[in-house]
């Protein structure tokens, strides 16, 4: 068995656990997405309550939720792993140095970006999941959204928060296939394709809850 | 040309080193950055002031040794070249110019410019080898290996281990070395025989000797003098994941 905690503490093998929980999280973002359309029904939130409901009460969907939690914890804990490992190989910098000239700014700063979509997370998480199903409330889920969403501030945090995941997305996507080893001249730039696409369409298609709730619904 | 140059100088490996400043005129726009390196240690032989240490060798690009930190790049401002394939007439007259070691935690500095780059030798060591028959030559062509594969086996061969790649990269990562390697002998039939161990030991290797990892930036490719595509990296991991699991 020494052979999985030789992988799991390589460079590679880190890098290839931080890959594939990506790409695991990115489903998530689309079944997540796809859901809170529900919100657009102009049926006073009946339906996404009803969604809201099945979601924190069905077996499979709560223990799918471990698993979820499971995804997020290992791409955390392992970038947090790589990044230290990371500054340690510069212990001294350079006093000229020009990235910008064989690099992209979202590819170098995938670490902060990550960052604020996680400070994002926490008080995403704390705003819906920790009231209504840790410490339990007479408010519904969709007042709650509606509620949170009429505050501008919090709307205009959630939509800066989706620039970020968009930011975060446009390298990591294409980045995860290409640790996992899937680097082909065939499919790569279809992958570098999807990717750049996911990256405006999924974090767009969540900016357009805050901005209708704060703009257009009455 | 007229120039100010701001070298890094280092005693040795234990001495805190400093930036010193040189002022160079009638410089040659023809003349090779190396060259243009001489003409100052000459200046600074006849003043009596210890001449600044780069390593160097065939100064035509193919033995990688002389590697070293230009105005922000590795190798200077061109791609796919050496330093000493650059030529002075990338600069401009008037121009200040700061030269600085490779900078990473396995690659310490040994005197000014020049670094300990025998991490990659024993990364090498440790599995970029071949075992072959000893004896009478074999007869050419006695292996076939179709044209594509033999052009991305040689693609990768063309690595000349000069560190750039770690030099350029954020992270200090020397994956594009080592997939280079990984892949030269993974792509053809005589590196089969040892083609898990290799990867394996060689992988081990490189995180032992405290590089950093790949978070697929691209910058290594762009500063690498034989321009080794980052593809080699995702065949340097494919390869890994399979001698793992296997
Ligand atoms: S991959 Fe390129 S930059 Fe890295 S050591 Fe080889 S030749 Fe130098
Ligand atoms: S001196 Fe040999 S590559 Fe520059």
């Amino acid at each position: 068995m020494r052979w999985i905690t030789v992988f799991l503490n390589s460079s590679i093998g880190k890098k290839i656990i931080v890959s594939f929980t990506g790409i695991f999280l990115c489903s998530f973002l689309v079944v997540h997405l796809s859901g809170n359309f529900l919100l657009f029904r102009n049926d006073a939130g009946e339906a996404f309550e009803v969604y809201s409901h099945f979601m924190s009460t069905n077996g499979i969907i709560r223990f799918l939720e471990i698993g979820l939690a499971l995804g997020f914890i290992l791409h955390i804990f392992n970038t947090l792993r790589l990044t230290l490992e990371n500054k340690k190989a510069r212990p001294v910098p350079y006093a000229v140095y020009k990235p910008s000239e064989n690099s992209t700014l979202t590819s170098r700063s995938m670490f902060y970006s990550g960052l604020l979509v996680l400070a994002f997370l926490i008080i995403h998480l704390n705003t819906f999941f920790v009231t209504h199903r840790v410490i339990g409330t007479d408010v519904t889920m969709y007042e709650s959204v509606v509620e949170s969403f009429k505050s501008p501030v919090y709307s205009w945090f959630y939509i800066f928060a989706m620039l970020l995941l968009g930011l975060h997305l446009n390298h990591g996507f294409q980045s995860a296939f290409q640790t996992l080893g899937m680097n082909h001249k065939k499919y790569t730039p279809l992958i570098k394709f999807l990717g750049l696409l996911f990256s405006i369409v999924v974090p767009a298609g969540f900016a357009t809850f805050p901005v209708y709730f704060l703009f257009f619904h009455q | 040309m007229k120039l100010t140059l701001k070298i890094w100088r280092q005693k040795d490996s234990k001495s805190k080193g400093d930036f010193s400043t040189y002022e160079l005129e009638s410089v040659s726009p023809d003349m090779s950055f190396l060259e243009m390196l001489d003409i100052l240690n000459e200046k600074l032989i006849s003043q009596n002031i210890d001449p600044v240490a780069f390593d160097h060798d065939c100064r035509e690009g193919i033995c990688g040794s002389c590697g070293v930190y230009i105005n922000g790049r590795a190798h200077g401002p061109k791609r796919g070249i050496t330093a000493c394939q650059l030529h002075m007439r990338s600069f401009k007259d008037g121009d200040t110019i700061w030269v600085e070691p490779w900078r990473a935690k396995p690659f310490p500095v040994l005197k000014d410019l020049v670094v300990d780059r025998s991490p990659l030798d024993r990364i090498m060591q440790s599995g970029g080898f071949i075992s072959a028959r000893t004896g009478s030559a074999p007869d050419a062509n006695a292996v076939l290996i179709d044209h594509d594969t033999a052009e991305l086996a040689m693609d990768a061969a063309a690595c000349i281990g000069c560190g750039a790649c770690v030099a350029a990269c954020k992270n200090a990562s020397a994956m594009l070395f080592v997939s280079a390697k990984v892949s030269h002998f993974a792509l053809l039939p005589q590196g089969h025989p040892e083609r898990e161990a290799r990867v394996l030991n060689m992988v081990a290797q490189m995180d032992k000797e405290g590089f950093g990892a790949c978070t697929n930036t691209g910058a290594c490719e762009a500063e690498c003098p034989k321009s080794i595509s980052i593809t080699n990296i995702a065949r340097l991991n494919r390869e890994y994941l399979k001698a793992s699991f296997k």
